[in-house]
């Protein structure tokens, strides 16, 4: 290795590596100082406003390299929430180099009480006094140097919307790393009588043995004093459990307040010595401007309204713009699907072009499908959530949950759960209660995910007049509401007894979002979401191919070949009788060449009819019906409607008109047409989808599905239905997918069209709404199912919600169906 | 504002949020049914109602 000419200070000035841990409150700019320093450098999934996974980064600073991690933004070190302890157990356990801790500078003095946790822990801090610009529009002064050393720490005022004093930070991080015993450990002083008892209670540590080497006896006495209970727990093996309960007696009987009421005062005591010293205020209330958007936001009148119409407004764009892009992929996968599929032979049956274009492609293309909708859903969410408005509305739904036994702050998991309920079910991890955690989890699946709208588009058109199918979609989302509220009051009532938690969240000021912000926060739910497509749809993707292909059928039934040669006989014997009558003077193999546009037929184009061939007379015909019928189908026209009746005629027209080019050929093409070729493809699609669903029975999802039928038959279902329900476990979406299998359709756009008619046909109206219903209710997708068993670490949990929701979409289906028979409703 | 009466670990949080016992505390909205919103060291705090019945106040 070369040496560096400038490396001057030898091993000191080598690369290194520093470990630097971002604390502080929530609503104090931390993600975004994080953003500024890492960049796009950065890893592992969080949630916004909710940073409740530690996420780390990396950032270059002059010689070193600084590995960053985002903790969870939290008010205290105690262990109250998954938050606190998450942040904790880092301190703690990972011992970072430096701690950045960032502050709020205009709510300075509530941001220190986390400052005051972290010098008593001991870990070099660098404090960063973020929105500092804000606070001294304000009319806040600081005086930087008192600050620093009644904290004993560098401060550095950073902005970071603007990203500015970020070199500042950086440099102070350094400093502090190299140096740290340039900073002289400020003394927090809880009194005499307290000190005493921490030096009884130290001495008792010091004399035990397997204490943690990484925090001092004195943070341990103090977390002792003021009952924290997990540290009570590591210490029970030391006995100084009696020590530790004399000295609170003792201290209970000085002040009359137990020692954990003390000593936080005594921490505040220090904290508004540290501001007299060093903050000049002249401002009366930050809060002026939020307050008075709050008059109106929060009012009784307008509240709700509001709240609603701004929900309304997320949805109604969501869905509106992510139309557009969500055709892109769609016909971005179809294209895939035709360029993977053409890489083998035209009618070869390759079990690998099957598995390549029907498993993966298929499957996971279905899911990406989504993808827009639910970026801008998360988008929408972040918006909200940046901009200090998500507080309000757990503020507006509060009355209204707290009636479910949960409060405002289980609205916004739910709310998310619109999107996707994984990033639903993590964000409850800003509940403090595991009882009101446990209960959002249960019943954020009843949210209608956006997985299940390509169900709702499937079904409703093919049962519902047009203009039922708003009010349809809106009902299911509905029935799901009401659904999600009876599940919680019951949860509630049965097994998450107890009084509803107390309901205590900051509100804090309104703040323009930032576009960065928004983007990053966007792209972190989206990736959760991407992560399952790419994981969990893709593994499922290939089994649910596989059982629905395997095992294969040898022997059938039914002789399909005899009946394909039976179906091309009747062709034949057609074709030849149209030869015949239409006087044609070529052979009779030329004619059927020529009036199936066979290309290897043009030579003899000069011999064909004048002056326009055969052929190009059945191809014109043939695409002057399709694109009438595909209008039809785009606009989802109803047979009887005038705008029908105006295409057909205009069918009609445009024949006539062909047809004075060439009358004698023109008949021949169209009796060919309608007489011979079209029945002949029906009759072969029907052999062929009759022999797909022999298949199809045959394979494993299909005994499955037969096996289910008993069960499903009382509330409308068949094993059609059961098989498709099999594949909706691993993901909603699939349902679509699978049904097209069940029904041996052919994948693509136009032949959703296609799968309604066969829907049509088999079911009633009723029966569609059933299907809407038990998808809507039912065992939640496999990623739910693994987001619920992690974050309840409890199998149990995860199995109770998935057979619970399972019995209540049997339960809901069944009364749909029984109510619709009895009083004669869409039989 | 006086005591608060609440179990170890949410006092504990209180105290966080800057609600101590003996501090100077504001109510900016009494939601009636809904929750109180409170000016407490310069930060806004919602307390639904069950909460708010936890804190004395002189």
């Amino acid at each position: 290795m070369l040496e560096d000419p400038n490396n001057e200070e030898g091993s000191e000035g080598a690369e290194r590596a520093l470990v630097v841990a971002l604390a502080g409150n929530p609503n104090s700019g931390k993600t975004t100082l994080f953003n500024n320093l890492t960049g796009t450098r950065q890893h592992v999934g969080n949630y916004p406003g909710v940073t409740v996974e530690k996420k780390e980064g990396t950032c270059r600073y002059g010689e070193a390299d600084m590995g960053l991690v985002d903790l969870p933004g939290t008010y205290s070190l105690t262990a109250y929430s998954v938050e606190e302890r998450v942040s904790r157990n880092f301190l703690i356990d990972e011992q970072p180099d430096v701690v950045v801790d960032v502050l709020d500078a205009s709510n300075l003095e509530r941001n220190l009480y986390l400052a005051v946790q972290l010098i008593e822990l001991g870990t070099p801090v660098v404090f960063a006094l973020n929105m500092s610009d804000i606070a001294e529009a304000q009319g806040i002064r600081f005086d930087l140097a008192e600050l620093s050393r009644f904290l004993g720490g560098p401060v550095v005022q950073t902005v970071g919307y603007k990203a500015g004093g970020m070199d500042e930070l950086l440099a102070a991080i350094t400093q502090v790393a190299d140096h740290p015993a340039a900073f002289t450990r400020p003394h927090v002083d809880f009194g005499r009588e307290i000190e005493e008892e921490i030096r009884k209670i130290e001495g008792r540590l010091t004399s035990a043995s397997g204490l943690p080497s990484h925090v001092t006896p004195r943070w341990l006495a103090v977390k002792l004093l003021e009952g924290d209970p997990e540290v009570g727990e590591q210490m029970a093996s030391t006995g100084v459990a009696d020590v530790v309960a004399q000295s609170v007696a003792h201290l209970r009987g000085i002040f009359g307040d137990p020692p954990e009421t003390v000593i936080p005062d005594r921490r505040y005591g220090f904290i508004s010595g540290a501001c007299q010293e060093a903050v000049r205020s002249t401002v009366e209330d930050r809060h002026k401007q939020s307050d008075r958007i709050d008059a109106i936001m929060l009012s009784r009148v307008f509240g709700l309204p509001i709240f609603l119409g701004l929900m309304y407004v997320v949805f109604q764009v969501t869905f509106a713009v992510g139309a557009v892009p969500m055709g892109w992929i769609e016909s971005w996968v179809a294209w895939l699907a035709g360029a993977v599929g053409g890489l083998w032979p035209a009618g070869s049956e390759s079990p690998l072009q099957s598995l390549l274009v029907d498993g993966v492609i298929g499957g996971v293309g279905g899911v990406l499908v989504f993808l827009p909708i639910i970026m801008l859903l998360f988008l929408g969410v972040a918006l909200l959530e940046d901009s200090g408005y998500m507080a309000r509305a757990a503020f507006i739904m509060d009355r209204m949950m707290h009636r479910i036994g949960l409060h405002g702050k289980s609205f916004i998991p739910m709310l998310i759960g619109f999107g996707c309920s994984v990033p639903g079910i993590l964000a409850t991890r800003t509940l403090e209660s595991r009882r009101d955690r446990l209960t959002t989890i249960m019943i954020t699946p009843l949210m209608s995910c956006g997985a299940r709208l390509p169900i709702y588009a499937l079904i409703i058109p093919a049962f519902f007049p047009e203009a039922w199918h708003g009010p349809m979609l809106w009902l299911i989302y509905v029935i799901g509401i009401l659904l999600a509220i009876a599940a919680a009051k019951i949860l509630r009532i049965a097994v998450l007894k107890g009084e509803t938690t107390p309901f205590v969240m900051e509100l804090p000021p309104y703040r323009m979002p930032t576009i960065k912000g928004a983007a990053i926060h966007t792209w972190e739910r989206s990736r959760e979401y991407l992560k399952k497509a790419g994981t969990i749809i893709l593994g499922f993707s290939i089994i649910l191919w596989a059982i629905t292909k395997y095992p294969r059928k040898t022997e059938y039934d039914t002789d399909y070949g005899r009946l394909a040669a039976e179906a091309q006989a009747v062709y034949l014997t057609g074709a030849r009788r149209l030869h015949r009558e239409a006087v044609s003077p070529v052979p009779f193999e030329q004619f059927l060449s020529h009036a199936e546009g066979n290309p290897d037929a043009t030579a003899h184009d000069a011999i064909m009819v004048a002056p326009v061939s055969l052929s190009e007379f059945v191809h014109r015909i043939r695409m002057i019906r399709a694109r009438c019928e595909d209008t039809i189908v785009q606009k989802g026209l109803e047979d009887e409607e005038l705008l029908v009746l105006a295409l057909r005629h205009q069918v009609d027209e445009e024949l006539a008109r062909l047809r004075s080019d060439d009358p004698g050929t023109f008949d021949a093409a169209l009796e060919f047409v309608d007489e011979a070729v079209t029945p002949y493809r029906e009759r072969l699609d029907e052999i062929a989808a009759r022999r797909c669903s022999e298949d199809m029975r045959y394979a494993v999802a299909g005994r499955i599905g037969c096996a289910l039928e008993p069960i499903l038959k009382p509330i409308g279902f068949d094993w059609r239905i059961g098989t498709a329900l099999i594949g909706a476990m691993a993901a909603k979406e699939i349902f679509v997918t699978q049904m097209a299998i069940v029904f041996s359709v052919s994948r693509g756009e136009e032949d959703q069209e296609a799968l309604r008619h066969k829907l049509q046909e088999l079911y009633s109206p009723l029966v569609g709404f059933g299907i809407m219903l038990f998808c809507l209710v039912s065992a939640p997708c496999v990623a739910t199912i693994a987001c619920t068993w992690k974050e309840t670490k409890s199998w149990r949990w995860a199995m109770g919600q998935w057979a619970g929701l399972t019995v209540l979409a049997y339960l809901v289906t069944g009364l749909s169906y029984w109510l619709g028979r009895i009083l004669d409703i869409g039989v | 504002m006086l005591e608060i009466h609440a179990g170890r670990a949410l006092q504990s949080h209180l105290t966080a949020l800057g609600l101590i016992p003996g501090v100077e505390l504001e109510v900016i909205r009494n939601g009636n049914s809904g929750p109180f919103i409170i000016s407490v060291k310069d930060t806004r705090l919602m307390l639904g109602r069950g909460m708010a019945e936890k804190i004395d106040v002189a």
